[in-house]
């Protein structure tokens, strides 16, 4: 845990649901997290997660084909040094039971991506999508 | 993501340069595995990636398990400390030559 105190900050961005929006999360985390003076190493590990977190909705959500103009919302807040990561979407509905990570010693491509978002984050959680949403994704971190 | 290549006898060195991530893979597979289908060892340079997803490590696994199948090699090097840090937490510091 953090000994500094965050102060309090929220913002939202949307991106194009495509992997050539991935530069531009993390470029949007990068510059949220330097506001928050989040320090250097972490803000390389929040931005993984958050980077794969978005990776997973392209890639899963809406199966590399998402319709022309498809958006996908990122909101960071931090309230009390609490950072909050809330990702919104229209893909498939995503069922929680069935987002598990490959077993880490069965060395194979894919599948890494949920095991680094659990190392990194103390809580991944889906909940309801309100309209137009259909996936609500929340990561949290205490800072 | 750039790239620059060049061989010597046996062994194609690969310098990568840039972010690497689920947008560049493809380009990234491209480059690197013909060199090892052609039984090339290959030096994979990484001191100008400061950034990898598991997308990138998943094209590390690739090329090292391809590598494996043609009796040849993949060796990692110099890659830099956030780069690093993401091959320890796939736990595969010990499975990749890294120097």
């Amino acid at each position: 845990m953090s000994e500094i105190a965050h102060q309090d900050h929220t913002e939202k961005k949307a991106f194009l649901v495509d992997t050539s929006s991935l530069r531009e999360v993390r470029t949007f985390c990068r510059d949220v997290f330097e506001k928050l003076h989040i320090q250097q190493e972490l803000k390389d590990e929040l931005v993984l997660a958050i980077a794969e977190a978005a990776q997973n909705i392209v890639k899963h959500a809406f199966k590399n084909a998402a319709k022309p103009n498809e958006l996908m919302v990122v909101e960071i807040s931090c309230e009390n040094n609490k950072l909050q990561i809330a990702f919104y979407d229209r893909g498939t509905p995503v069922d929680p039971k069935k987002v598990k990570h490959r077993e880490i010693d069965n060395v194979k491509p894919g599948g890494l991506g949920t095991f680094f978002i659990q190392e990194i984050m103390d809580a991944v959680e889906f909940k309801d999508g309100k309209k137009p949403w259909i996936n609500h994704l929340v990561l949290t971190k205490q800072l | 993501m750039s790239y620059k290549v060049t061989e010597e006898g046996n062994i194609a060195t690969i310098h990568l340069d840039g972010e690497i991530d689920m947008d560049v893979t493809e380009k990234a597979k491209e480059v690197i595995f013909p060199h090892i289908d052609a039984g090339k060892e290959v030096h994979l340079n990484l001191s100008n990636v400061q950034y990898m997803d598991s997308s990138g490590i998943s094209v590390l696994i690739e090329s090292h398990q391809k590598a494996l199948e043609k009796s040849t090699k993949v060796i990692i090097k110099d890659v830099s400390k956030s780069v690093l840090k993401v091959i320890m937490m796939a736990k595969l510091e010990q499975i990749l030559n890294l120097e």
